[in-house]
């Protein structure tokens, strides 16, 4: 792993989500900024997802059941050469580039996705797929913590507990916040690692922005037999761009021209 | 002869599931009431239990057919299109995967459970979602076609079926034209549109009305989408009135869908027998029928009221 080279798609990534957010008027930054550096080592470490492979299902396979934050889904395929659209037409008529992904309008992208809850529970279903054709590909599923509150989501998590689904990694983007606020405030939903242990799941906590401890994370998920893993990823929301970090005001709004320019001169040096 | 069409779906997975090593079959803790459990005996390695959990049932279905599985997926109507009606829509339609809904125990037929689990919206509902073929088979035969047919379609599909016994309608050596109506008798009075356990209500009334004089044609449409506009405009054609019969609300379901294509069409007054916008009760499967108006009896009258009013 070399870490400078995925700070540097890191910080690409970020300046694609500020830049089509700013484009579109319109999307998700904080939740999408949070998430870059988790989705940057899945498709620069983890996955053995390429240009030769990426329209077949012969692959490992990413749900980002958190769908809202497609721009860092979209950015991160941009990154790797998978997604060969105009990052502009963002949310725009016409564009691939749905507010919420869609499957069939880009081949990187695994499942549609943006209905909270509904992505885990597709990825237990791929991973009963790939067991039932004896696949040694992995599924793995981003889900926000603020997502969890979704009765959906434990339903999910029940089945791939009972299942036993090793194939399968759910990771929590962990950023204590939701649209209304806290989400201790809103529903608390902690705690989520003795939650999940519950559910049959081994449980890795670690520091969604820290390449080094991501590492660590997966591959001890990879090495977990006879359970599903859930990966508690700690994470900032808004991560990068200073006036976005930890406020949840930023969960869907878009950046003016001022603070547009101000978050990509933060942007410029990476992080 | 008689047979539950849940029990016919039940026999035919099981020979499909044994045919086609894609097709893959979830439950909702019901195997044995939607007759998957036939699938689970004949294939126990791709029939999955997704326990009392519906909507993961239906997103599991949506991440199996994302895979390239031919997917069933069942539990009770109410269930299956009313509580996991928005993961159908959003995991399973929206992506245009191939999962099969074939949910059982639809309309009041359900019988003594009562208002709670008698879906009389489900047609509505699944009709409204695209990419969604709604389909409902009236007798044993015709459900071993459409489940036969559905397999084969690329996409989503809801069946409904019954929980009671259905008397047969066809025949084994039936040729089905599924997503066509069929014409099961001509008569020049009235035309009775019918699905599900309504044709067999309309073919008796039809006996019925030839003591009146009154000659009535019978079409079963078990495509309710997509629906056979040719079809039913050529099954109205010399008819000033027409009924559509069935055991699910007038709103949203058969009348709603026949009633789309001859407002744009042609001038024949169309009529609903149906749940009148209304919950249903417990009691005898019979006798709910009997209460809210679904039966041959019922039939007659409405046509005869009408025919009188010229």
């Amino acid at each position: 792993m070399q870490k400078e080279v995925l700070q540097k798609h890191a910080c690409n990534i970020r300046r694609n989500i500020i830049q089509m957010v700013y484009d579109a008027q319109s999307g998700h930054p904080g939740g999408s900024l949070g998430a870059v550096d988790i989705l940057t080592y899945l498709y620069f470490e983890e996955m053995d997802v390429d240009k030769s492979n990426v329209a077949s299902l012969e692959r490992d396979r990413f749900v980002l059941s958190k769908g809202h934050t497609s721009p860092a889904l979209y950015a991160v395929l941009y990154e790797a050469g998978l997604l060969q659209e105009d990052l502009s037409t963002f949310r725009q008529i016409n564009s691939k580039l749905q507010g919420h992904p869609n499957m069939n309008y880009v081949a990187g992208v695994d499942m549609s996705t943006g209905s909270l809850g509904q992505g885990i529970s597709t990825a237990v279903g791929m991973a009963l797929a790939n067991r039932l054709d004896q696949s040694s590909h992995r599924v793995y599923v981003l889900v926000g913590d603020g997502e969890s509150e979704e009765g959906l989501v434990w339903e999910a998590m029940m089945a791939a507990g009972h299942y036993q689904l090793d194939n399968l990694c759910v990771i929590f983007d962990v950023n204590h916040l939701q649209i209304d606020g806290k989400i201790e405030d809103v529903l608390n939903p902690m705690p989520l690692d003795k939650k999940a242990e519950a559910f049959q799941f081994h449980v890795i906590c670690c520091d969604g922005h820290d390449f080094d401890d991501l590492q660590r994370a997966f591959d001890e998920a990879g090495k977990t037999k006879g359970k599903p893993t859930a990966i508690i990823a700690n994470t900032i929301k808004g991560k990068g761009v200073s006036f976005m970090e930890n406020n949840y005001a930023w969960h869907g709004s878009a950046p003016n021209e001022e603070q547009y320019l101000q978050a990509m001169e933060e942007l410029k040096e990476g992080i | 002869m008689a047979q539950e069409t849940r029990n016919a779906y039940g026999e035919e997975l099981a020979r499909l599931i044994q045919k086609d090593s894609n097709i893959v079959v979830l439950d909702a803790d019901l195997t044995k009431s939607t007759k998957t459990i036939e699938a689970k005996k004949a294939c126990e390695e791709r029939h999955f239990n997704a326990g009392i959990a519906e909507c993961n049932m239906m997103g599991m279905a949506a991440g199996l057919a994302a895979s390239g599985k031919t997917v069933f997926a069942s539990s009770f109507a109410i269930f299956a299109a009313g509580r996991a009606f928005e993961i159908i829509r959003n995991s399973i339609c929206y992506p245009k995967l191939n999962v099969k809904v074939c949910a059982t125990h639809a309309g009041l037929s359900v019988g003594e459970d009562g208002a709670s689990h008698q879906s009389v919206e489900d047609v509505a509902i699944m009709r409204s979602i695209p990419n969604m073929q709604v389909y409902v088979p009236c007798d044993q035969y015709e459900t071993k076609a459409i489940i036969r047919h559905v397999a084969k379609e690329k996409g989503p599909c809801y069946v409904r079926l019954g929980r009671g016994k259905a008397e047969d309608v066809y025949r084994e050596d039936t040729d089905f034209k599924i997503g066509r109506v069929n014409v099961l008798t001509e008569g020049k009075d009235v035309c009775l549109f019918a699905m599900g356990l309504m044709v067999q209500e309309a073919l008796q009334a039809k006996e019925l009305l030839k003591k009146e004089e009154i000659d009535a044609e019978v079409v079963n449409v078990s495509c309710i989408k997509p629906i056979d506009e040719q079809g039913i405009i050529d099954s109205v054609k010399g008819h000033k009135l027409a009924f559509a019969l069935e055991e699910h609300s007038v709103i949203g379901g058969l009348y709603s869908a026949v009633a789309e294509v001859l407002i744009k069409t042609t001038g024949t007054r169309l009529l609903p027998i149906g749940v009148n916008d209304t919950f249903g009760e417990s009691g005898k499967a019979k006798d709910v029928l009997e209460k809210y108006g679904l039966t041959a009896e019922h039939i007659v009258s409405a046509v005869k009221e009408e025919l009188l009013k010229k």
